[in-house]
């Protein structure tokens, strides 16, 4: 019995959902940073989900999310460095503690 | 030389102008150019009586600005009665400005002095000749801001402070009922100007209740600014200012701002005899009232001051009983002969330096000239024959008689004998007798004080024979008709007021001059009670103290809270509601990254509804 396409969109905005609460709302950064990854994992099952049930089904949905994977691991590079430059400055990773923009 | 007659208030104002703006350089010589500019008015006046009293009214209009269809006219016109008041008030004005050189001499503010004369007399000559109701009541206002300002001049004195915003604020009530009953004439006649305003009134196109109402709210007007009961208690507290103003002002010219009035508006007078009675009345009350009140006042000027509020009245009364010249040629004498009083009152303040007549006495030997002087003043007020105030005097008696007014007329006649009584009770407390002050070195006033009250005696003589070659009569008739009662002249009218006045002088001899037979006090003792009244003026300022102005401060006090708390309180709400709105939207700016994506995710998904909603595309 196979799942339908609508399926897969679902539970892909579920977990795109529960990355975005997490990313707005979460008080570690380190965890603000995982929910960014796991919106962009969301995005990667819609890719895949239409690579094969999509209206014209080949095989660029899957090479395409291959390389948000890829950007996804450099950005979380780019986060974690910022993270730490940020913690040796602060010598705290709660995000209420970053509000020198404040105006 | 009519149409130059200009000219006449703008020399003063002249005057005025200059000492504003050079009169800290020039102080001393300010008099000198005052003066001559006075003089100048003077000459000018008198060539436009002199043309007036052969030629017709010449009148000049300009329009000065329209509202819809209706045009507002300015401009000037020289009627009779004009030509005559010009000159009174621009000689007096003049003979005033030699005075004050005198006896405002050595004072630190005496080049602002003379410039505030010159706004007084610019104003003055300028009410006076107008053409409208609208340019009258400018210029009245002005008016009024010149005695404001005269009357305070000394205003490091608290009383003359005092004094001076009595003036203005009672007068201003005044004031109220003139512009109302302007306001109702422009509804009715849609102008301002004189010559509408009377075709109107006589063609009968506003309703007789109308007109009376009209009448007796310019009448109020002029009791502001004359002084008559109930309005006329800032006269004598108007006597804080110098005694050149006393002698200018409430002697002579803004206190006849009123007579004026009633008497260049007669015609919607004529029209309404409830008006003519009221006028009366309220005149002829006046009259008895303020001369009951200076027989037993101490202060010297104060005396005077009841004396010119009482001799309004007789004036009011004289035009309320059709006696229009009456009242107009008793104006005439009384400017002269008061004001040459209130000049002679102070040359002796400024000799002996009070003005309380108790301390006074015996100055007959050291002022002999101010004494003579003194006593023709006093001779024509009291209504002896031979001087004007008898022949004015008893036009006005006359004018009552044949109204017949009879209470009235017994009300003018027992105002004889208490006019002549006080002020030979001032006469005498003054000038006979012994020193009774500290005898400092009393000395006779210098000439330029002389010289004046010297013209306004020889005036006060010879103005009362007027009539005779010139027919005054006719001629100030000329631009106003109405049925004049001309009878027979009673003789025993003429009789009884000469009586009347002689034993007024008599008593005063008897009761204040060393050699009388009768103590001071005889009466006053008998009768405590109703003296105390009269000293204490029938305590009128008392009872408005207790009543118009405990009302007004009250009401005062409520509005202060309503301003306070209500006003002011909606202006904190919208100004703090304004910030309560700020401070929201600063909250959205705490410098937290997860609050700035919040805002930038609900703006996305505001962009996909609309886009939703519009159906894709925009």
């Amino acid at each position: 019995m196979t799942t339908p396409l609508s399926a897969y969109l679902t539970l892909a905005l579920i977990l795109f959902c529960i990355g975005l609460y997490g990313a707005l709302t979460k008080r570690n950064t380190v965890i603000v940073l995982i929910c960014i990854e796991l919106m962009l994992n969301a995005a990667n099952i819609n890719f895949v989900a239409f690579s094969k049930y999509g209206l014209i089904p080949s095989i660029h949905g899957q090479v395409f999310s291959l390389f948000t994977i890829t950007i996804a691991a450099a950005e979380a590079a780019v986060g974690l460095a910022i993270l730490i430059a940020i913690y040796q400055n602060r010598k705290s990773v709660h995000i209420d503690d970053y509000q020198s923009m404040k105006h | 030389m009519m149409q130059w007659a200009w000219f006449i208030p703008v020399f003063p104002l002249i005057s005025f102008i200059l000492i504003l703006l050079i009169g800290n350089r020039i102080k001393e010589k300010s008099a000198y150019l005052a003066i001559l500019l006075s003089f100048l008015s003077v000459i000018l006046s008198f060539f436009v009586l002199l043309e007036r009293a052969e030629k017709t009214t010449y009148q000049v209009e300009t329009i000065w600005f329209s509202i819809g269809n209706i045009d507002i006219t300015a401009g000037y016109s020289i009627t009779a009665l004009n030509s005559l008041i010009i000159l009174i008030v621009s000689l007096i004005s003049f003979l005033v400005h030699i005075y004050s050189m005198g006896y405002m001499k050595g004072h630190q503010r005496f080049s602002t002095f003379y410039g505030y004369l010159g706004l007084f007399t610019f104003s003055m000559l300028a009410l006076v000749m107008t053409t409208n109701l609208l340019q009258l009541y400018v210029f009245w206002e002005l008016v009024g801001l010149g005695s404001f300002l005269l009357i305070g001049f000394y205003f490091e004195k608290e009383a003359a402070k005092k004094a001076a915003k009595k003036a203005f604020i009672m007068t201003r009530i005044g004031d109220v009922g003139l512009f109302i009953a302007m306001i109702l004439l422009f509804w009715q006649v849609e102008s301002f100007r004189y010559e509408d305003i009377f075709q109107a009134v006589e063609s009968g196109s506003i309703s007789s209740g109308l007109v009376t109402a009209i009448a007796i709210l310019i009448f109020i007007g002029a009791m502001g600014k004359s002084g008559q009961f109930p309005l006329h208690t800032w006269l004598p507290d108007a006597m804080e200012g110098p005694t050149p103003v006393s002698a200018l002002i409430h002697a002579a010219t803004m206190v006849a701002a009123g007579v004026y009035l009633v008497a260049s508006l007669y015609p919607v007078f004529l029209a309404s005899e409830v008006a003519l009675m009221v006028v009366a009345i309220i005149g002829g009350f006046t009259a008895i009232f303020a001369a009951s009140i200076a027989l037993v006042q101490k202060d010297i000027k104060r005396i005077l001051a009841y004396s010119t509020v009482s001799q309004l009245g007789y004036m009011m009364l004289g035009l309320g009983a059709f006696g229009y010249v009456a009242a107009i040629f008793h104006l005439t004498t009384h400017a002269f002969f008061k004001a040459l009083l209130f000049l002679a009152a102070g040359s002796v303040i400024h000799a002996v330096g009070t003005q309380n007549i108790e301390n006074m006495g015996g100055l007959k030997e050291k002022m002999r000239f101010t004494m003579i002087l003194f006593l023709i003043g006093a001779l024509s007020l009291s209504g002896v024959p031979l001087f004007s105030g008898f022949f004015s005097k008893e036009a006005i008696l006359i004018a009552t008689l044949e109204s017949g007014h009879g209470v009235l007329l017994s009300l003018a006649l027992i105002t004889t004998f208490l006019t002549s009584f006080y002020m030979f009770r001032l006469f005498f407390l003054v000038f006979s007798g012994n020193m009774r002050g500290e005898t400092k070195a009393v000395h006779e006033s210098p000439k330029n004080m002389v010289w004046p009250m010297a013209i306004l005696a020889v005036l006060s003589i010879l103005v009362g024979y007027i009539d005779r070659p010139f027919s005054f009569n006719e001629w100030l008739l000329m631009d106003i008709h109405f049925n004049q009662h001309h009878s027979d002249h009673a003789i025993w009218i003429m009789i009884l007021s000469i009586v009347l006045s002689l034993f007024g002088i008599a008593l005063a001899y008897m009761m204040y001059h060393p050699n009388g037979m009768m103590k001071r006090d005889w009466l006053s003792l008998q009768v405590p009670f109703f003296y105390n009244i009269l000293v204490n003026k029938y305590y009128v300022d008392e009872f408005y103290e207790k009543t118009v102005i405990k009302v007004t401060k009250m009401s005062g006090i409520v509005l202060h809270w309503f301003d306070r708390f209500i006003i002011e309180g909606v202006m904190n709400g919208v100004a703090s509601f304004t910030q309560f709105i700020g401070r929201q939207g600063a909250k959205l700016q705490n410098g937290q990254t997860q609050m700035y994506s919040t805002i930038a995710f609900f703006g996305l998904a505001i962009f996909m509804i609309i886009y939703a909603v519009i159906g894709g595309g925009w």
